[in-house]
Order: C-alpha cells, then structure tokens, then sequence
C-alpha cells in the first residue's frame, strides 16, 4: 500500500454503520460552543454517498420548518459522534437528487422488504 | 542547524484537525540526506553545504561524479543540491541531515521543477480572455494587438506571447508544516507543492518567516 492511502487509513473510523442513500439515518454532531460540548442530532434522508477514502462524504436531507435543509457530512470527520441507521429505503438509484424538486407525500421513500 | 531537506513527492492527502476542519496536506518523503562536502569563503566564494539524497546505481554515475563521490565515500546519491549555511564549522562530511530538522507549525518555503506543459497559448499561459467562439467571430484564442505601429515601432521586451509554460523552477513560499513523522521520513506540508509525483522538492526555512 501506498503512503498516501495509509496516512487515509490511519484516520479512518472503523465502526461505521453500513448505510446508503435512501436510508434514513439519525447524525450525531458534537458541536463544542467556547468550553462547553454538546451533541447535536440531524435527522434525515440519505441523498448521497461519496466513496473517496478518506475523503468521503454523505449527504443528508431533511425538511425543516417547510423549508428542505441538507448537510453534507465528511464520513470519517472526527465531529461526528455516530451515525445512526433508522429504516433502509427501497431506491433505484445511487443519488437521489430527485428529492429535491418532490414535497410532501411524493417526496416518501419505501421502506426496503428484507428477503 | 540551518533547517533545509531534500525530498520526494508522494501525492496530497487530507487531515483532520481536532474541530473537523479538512487541511489538505502535501506528503513529501524527506531525506535522509547525507553532508557531502562543505564550501567556504576561502576556497568558494560562499558558505554552503552539499548535500546528497537518494540511491542510485554505481553504473549510472558517470566518471567525473564517482571522482566526486569517491571523496566522501558515502556511496553514489540520485539527487545533489547545495543549501546555504552561515557557519560551515557545524557540520562534518557524512552528517546525516533527518526530517526532523523540522517540526510541525514551522514556516517553509518548497522549491520544485513544475510539471511540464509544453508550448502554450497566451489564454492558458498568461490567463488571456480571448474572442468569442461564434456568431461570426474570426478572433478566437489569439493574443490580439502586441503593440503600436508607428510608436514604439517595435514589440516591448517582456510581451505575454505564446511559449513553454511549466517544467521551471518553481518555489512556493510560505507553506506550513502539519506534521513530522521521523520513523517514516515523512513531512505533511499544508497545501500545494509544485512539480510531479515523486519528483524532487527542496524544503527550506521560509525566507519570509518571522525568526
């Protein structure tokens, strides 16, 4: 293996839970305000999965207020505390930006049927 | 100790900072490199060191280098350069010069050959904006007027023209160092460093630098 995929291993998490887009996940955010720290929890939809080593990321939407809201997470981020997988979604694509221009009732994902 | 290394490039990763920001960082494989011979003002004209890195083949040395090798020996080295040293006295030929010369936060400037781009118009070399592509434009990428006619009656020195963009000396100044990692010889550069993969960097003290 190469230097530079083993400086990105090094700092990989190991204890990631198996996820992809269309499942709905509960994000656990450490966010550090002056000296205090406290977890903050973005629930949402899976739009995206970046594979990239170390660079990867996933993207989470929800809708808040009315208003759709997305966060795009690095996956190995040490801010992030865990990442929870609530239900998997049946989807018949990778990236569901297709979310974005749907509301309502239309924007619902199917729950996968396990075999 | 003056802080200068040798190096090779190993390609750009990223690391995580305690808060989460990303930093992209620059892996360079740096030294050993080994004193091979000391200049001084009586006998060069100036104060340096010469210092070698990198193995290479005895059979790929020509004659006039071996001669050169030979009086260190220390076995042949791939790449030489000389750094500038205020007091030569400090070192002895056969000092071993390691990456930990430099420590993480330290100020740098890396000087490299950049990546070769061949013969180049003025619109990539020079970020010239050039024509517009259609509605009956003949002025596509050319550079356009390169001067007066009858004044000055002759093209300034100097003119962006078309030429060989890349494969120069280039230095980057003002890098910082995010880590050193002395068991592996690896030093992580914060940003961008110029020149090819596994291509020769020289890592020196910024010029810049508040001392």
């Amino acid at each position: 293996m190469n230097i530079i995929d083993r400086l990105g291993m090094e700092q990989m998490k190991k204890n990631i839970p198996i996820f992809k887009a269309g499942d709905s996940l509960r994000v656990h955010v450490k966010i550090v305000e002056g000296d205090k720290q406290r977890i903050q929890v973005f629930q949402g939809v899976c739009i995206k999965r970046h594979n990239d080593g170390i660079g990867s990321s996933f993207t989470v939407r929800k809708i808040s207020d009315g208003i759709g809201v997305e966060r795009i997470f690095p996956l190995h981020t040490p801010t992030i505390d865990r990442i929870e997988r609530l239900s998997s979604g049946q989807v018949r694509r990778a990236k569901l930006y297709y979310l974005r221009k749907l509301q309502g009732k239309a924007a619902r994902i199917r729950e996968k049927r396990w075999a | 100790m003056i802080k200068g290394i040798l190096g090779k490039k190993m390609g750009m990763t990223q690391i995580f900072a305690i808060d989460g920001r990303r930093i992209p960082v620059t892996v360079v494989e740096a030294g050993p490199c080994v004193v091979l011979q000391k200049k001084t003002v009586a006998t060069d004209g100036y104060n340096a060191i010469q210092i070698g890195f990198g193995s290479r083949k005895a059979h790929r040395v020509n004659k006039p280098e071996m001669g050169h090798f030979r009086k260190a020996g220390l076995g042949a080295f791939a790449h030489l350069r000389e750094l500038r040293a205020d007091n030569v006295d400090e070192y002895n030929v056969g000092d071993e010069i390691v990456c930990s010369v430099f420590a993480a936060g330290d100020i740098v400037d890396v000087t490299a050959t950049s990546k070769g781009k061949g013969f180049q118009g003025v619109i990539k070399r020079y970020h010239f904006s050039g024509g517009r592509a259609t509605h009956g434009s003949m002025f596509h990428r050319s550079p356009g007027s390169i001067g007066g006619s009858a004044w000055p009656s002759r093209v300034f020195k100097g003119k962006k023209m078309a030429g060989q963009m890349g494969n120069e000396r280039v230095t980057t100044q003002n890098l910082q160092i995010v880590d050193v990692r002395p068991e592996e010889n690896l030093i992580l550069v914060k940003g961008a460093v110029p020149g090819p993969k596994n291509g020769l960097v020289v890592i020196r003290r910024a010029v810049k630098a508040k001392k």
